[in-house]
């Protein structure tokens, strides 16, 4: 197996894992402040990539213009999910939550199902078919500007909890509920301004991924399973964990769909999950609770 | 009490001569919610007893229905031989990933997801077997289907309807004596409150492995049915998370640990859901996916605002309460 | 005889030594109490006699036998029970229920693990809530419970981990009434952790006095509330005994 095709592969696995790890992040800062496990996650970076193909047929909007208004609609409706759905529900055992969210992934993915159909779509846009020249390697440019606008998005989202005011209050109220609350934060706000911003990273990380791959609506659960093996591989909560997790599969599927069989490549990733789960369930970069 | 056991006669009685004046279609109906609910019952011996969460059930459904389908396909071996094949490989598979999961601490949300990955490694693993079909499916011959062949499980809807009534029943006569035992009481402790259970003496371990055991074995049967109902298996959808989520919707919405939670939710969900079909297509609709939204929305609601299921306030309307 | 004996106990969490050296006799038939301030390492004593952690080094002996390290479940089979400092009832169960699971660590049945539980709860003043949730009892019925449910285990030694917090001084004196007379009657030993003096210097015969996860000072409590080193870091007055 030549070097070049190698390496290529790995390249191509670590812009696809970066955009992968930029899915992951919204998972881990909801579970990592909110506590709740976001059954539902897969589901709704698929509706974000339903969202900017739309977006594309109608207007014609590039995906990573879209963006924008995407990622705030995104924000909008995590905020209202957490707000008026998990919220009321709160003291209630972690199985009830779970469920819920269960019940809303597979109301979205049967939904999108009844609107878009069993078939897949995509975004066509010029510089998917172009890459950059690298002595020998060669880079996608729409995986690479995918890429780079995860790095992006996590660059903004690390600054937000470390710089800013809101930020910290949300850290407070992760590292201590009643202590947040007994220093007057609105706790439940804060909860659904951080499913928001949870969400707004899924609407990112789906326009980027819209470019890669076809979208269909099975794609949810996928997804779903793949943010919480990469969060677990990574560390649940643990921000720097879901990006290198994600780089981690997005490499080692890459390489398992090269090595082994292209369809069996989420095997491995199942396979890395079980691994993780009995020998370091708080995963590479989590602490342990 | 006497309540009680009028209504079982009366429920007993009607499943009983329900053939005599449903149609083919309605006796398919009866005989899917039969199977949705043993199989829901036997899920619930790990969920609603012992408290563990599972989603990853349509393992022990799919290894159940290839063991057995397998070995007919291949060997000619019939279903009752095939069933204890079944029976023992879904209880290895039970007792090791309840093995794994106990023995490093996992519970919880992390035990359902360790379920899930078990489930979806196999469900990939067999489309990549092809001594049971590969995706393409494995398919049983059906020799006849008018004369009663229990031997190899071949007759007309009626056997498959008597016997999946005779396995609900059966399951549900289980779980009502291990309820009332030992296993029973030392499970429900497990579930509510595991440091206390242990300091009484229960060595919670063991006695989860024996749910775990249990349930997977129960499970494997309806495998074993599925597989000589349908005659045909497709590892793509018999493992899918789909299946998983199925079984769970009859207890969830029934009633978690209950004993008529999940046969009341088959019967509601399942009854709900064909009339939902019935009616779009009246209308001249097809729509897929809407069944499942439907799901979806039943389940959404019964865990707001019914947490413990439908069964409890409903028996307490009855007057079926226990106490 | 000492049924109970805790030789060299130690344990540390992180580098923070709970507790240190720790070494005490509980005899046959005794009630034997343990005070000290808050974080004094009584409950993690507790825990490692329990067999909810093995102790980092030392001995502990039940009966001739050693038990540290061995599981809680396997704890409470050689003749321990205890209770939690947080109750832990099983809410979903009624009282009833509650006490016959830990009534069929002894009875081979149903039946004869009811007929143990009813007797028990009879003792304990709730025979007439046996059909309620456990999760609708009060803060002290709860206690009641927790005691009711370890008892039905048929222990040779119960450990009382503040069993009497929050209860008013009538519930408390009842409680100390069951004790004294359990232990009378049938000989139960009992060790148990207390903050409530009025509890312990009337139910304890000996005292063991721990501070900073070791033992300061042991004896009758008529000594041990006069000890200068216990005045110090917690009695801080003379207590009547």
């Amino acid at each position: 197996m030549p070097l070049d095709l190698v390496l290529n592969v790995v390249i191509s696995g670590v812009l696809t894992g970066l955009v992968y790890g930029l899915m992951a992040l919204g998972l881990s800062v909801i579970f990592g402040v909110v506590r709740v496990v976001n059954f539902a996650h897969g589901e709704m970076m698929t509706i974000a990539m339903y969202a900017a193909s739309v977006l594309f047929a109608a207007l014609g909007l590039d995906p990573f213009v879209a963006m924008l208004p995407i990622a705030a609609a995104f924000f909008v409706f995590g905020y209202a999910l957490q707000a008026g759905l998990i919220n009321p529900f709160i003291t209630r055992p972690e199985h009830s939550q779970f469920m819920l969210l269960v019940a809303v992934a597979i109301i979205i993915v049967n939904a999108m199902l009844m609107i878009f159909g069993p078939d897949a779509r995509n975004v066509q846009v010029g510089y998917q078919l172009e890459s950059f020249e690298l002595g020998r390697l060669l880079i996608d440019k729409a995986r690479l500007y995918a890429a780079a606008a995860a790095v992006v998005a996590t660059a903004a989202l690390f600054g937000f909890f470390r710089f800013t005011l809101l930020g910290k209050a949300i850290r407070a109220c992760s590292d201590n509920y009643l202590g947040a609350k007994v220093v007057g934060l609105d706790v439940k706000r804060l909860y659904a301004l951080t499913f928001g911003l949870g969400a707004a990273c899924v609407a990112v990380a789906g326009c980027a991924m819209v470019l890669l791959v076809e979208v269909t609506p099975s794609l949810g659960p996928a997804y779903t399973l793949l943010a919480f093996v990469i969060v677990i591989v990574g560390g649940l909560g643990s921000m720097g964990g879901a990006l290198l997790g994600g780089v981690l599969i997005g490499v080692s599927e890459a390489l398992a769909g090269l090595f082994i069989a292209p369809s069996a490549k989420s095997m491995f990733s199942f396979g890395l999950l079980i691994l993780v789960l009995l020998l370091r369930p708080q995963g590479l970069l989590g602490r342990r609770s | 009490m006497k309540r009680r056991v009028a209504a079982l006669a009366v429920l007993a009685i009607l499943l009983l001569v329900l053939p005599g004046f449903a149609g083919p279609y309605a006796l398919s109906v009866a005989t899917l919610i039969l199977y949705f609910a043993y199989t829901g019952q036997a899920w619930n011996v790990m969920m609603g007893f012992a408290g563990q969460l599972s989603l990853g059930h349509s393992l022990y459904v799919g290894v159940g229905a290839y063991a057995a389908g397998a070995l007919f396909f291949h060997y000619g071996i019939g279903p009752w031989a095939g069933l204890w094949v079944a029976i023992a490989l879904c209880v290895l598979l039970g007792v090791a990933i309840g093995f794994l999961a106990f023995r490093f601490g996992i519970s919880g949300v992390y035990f359902a997801l360790l379920t899930i990955a078990f489930a979806e490694f196999t469900r990939i693993g067999f489309d990549h077997f092809d001594w049971i079909g590969g995706p393409g499916g494995m398919f049983l011959r059906v020799a006849q289907r008018d004369a009663w062949d229990l031997a190899n499980f071949r007759g007309p809807p009626l056997m498959y309807y008597y016997t999946m009534l005779a396995l609900t029943a059966g399951a549900f006569a289980l779980c009502f004596f291990l309820l009332k035992s030992r296993p029973g009481y030392y499970w429900q402790a497990i579930r509510e409150n595991e440091e206390a259970a242990q300091a009484l003496g229960i060595n919670t371990f063991r006695w989860k492995m024996l749910a775990v055991a249990i349930s997977a074995a129960m499970t494997a049967v309806s495998g074993v049915f599925f597989a000589f109902y349908y005659n045909n298996l497709f590892p793509e959808q018999i493992f899918h998370i789909s299946r998983s989520i199925e079984i769970i919707l009859g207890p969830v919405i029934g009633g978690v640990g209950t004993l008529f939670g999940p046969i009341l939710g088959a019967a509601l969900l399942t009854l709900l859901s064909d009339g939902i079909t019935e009616a779009v297509a009246a209308l001249g609709w097809e729509i897929p996916g809407i069944k499942q939204v439907f799901y979806g929305l039943v389940l959404l609601l019964v865990v707001m605002f019914l947490p413990h299921g439908i069964w409890p306030p409903l028996a307490g309307r009855l007057g079926l309460r226990k106490r | 005889m000492s049924l109970l004996s805790a030789h060299g106990i130690s344990k540390s969490f992180r580098g923070l030594k709970a507790v240190s050296g720790v070494s005490f006799d509980v005899p046959q038939g005794g009630i034997v109490g343990l005070i000290g301030p808050n974080g004094a390492g009584k409950t993690t004593l507790f825990n490692m006699i329990a067999g909810v952690y093995a102790p980092d080094s030392g001995e502990i002996v039940f009966d001739q036998s050693r038990i540290q390290g061995l599981r809680p479940d396997q704890v409470c089979a050689a003749g321990i029970g205890r209770t939690f400092q947080i109750v832990k009832p099983f809410a979903g169960l009624s009282v009833l229920d509650n006490v016959i699971v830990g009534g069929l660590q002894r009875e081979a049945s149903v039946p004869g693990a009811r007929r143990l539980s009813l007797q028990i709860l009879e003792k304990l003043g709730l025979a007439a809530k046996r059909d309620l949730p456990a999760a609708a009892l009060t803060l002290p019925d709860r206690k009641r419970l927790e005691v009711a449910r370890a008892l039905a285990t048929r222990p040779r030694l119960l450990l009382l981990d503040e069993v009497m917090a929050g209860l008013r001084p009538t519930e408390c004196d009842l409680l100390v009434e069951v004790f004294r007379d359990i232990n009378r009657h049938e000989g139960l030993t009992i060790l148990l952790i207390e903050h409530v003096m009025r509890a312990v210097m009337t139910l304890a015969r000996q005292i063991v006095v721990l501070h900073h996860g070791e033992v300061i000072a042991r004896g009758a409590p008529g000594q041990v509330v006069h000890d200068a080193a216990v005045l110090e870091c917690y009695l801080g007055e003379e207590t009547q005994v």
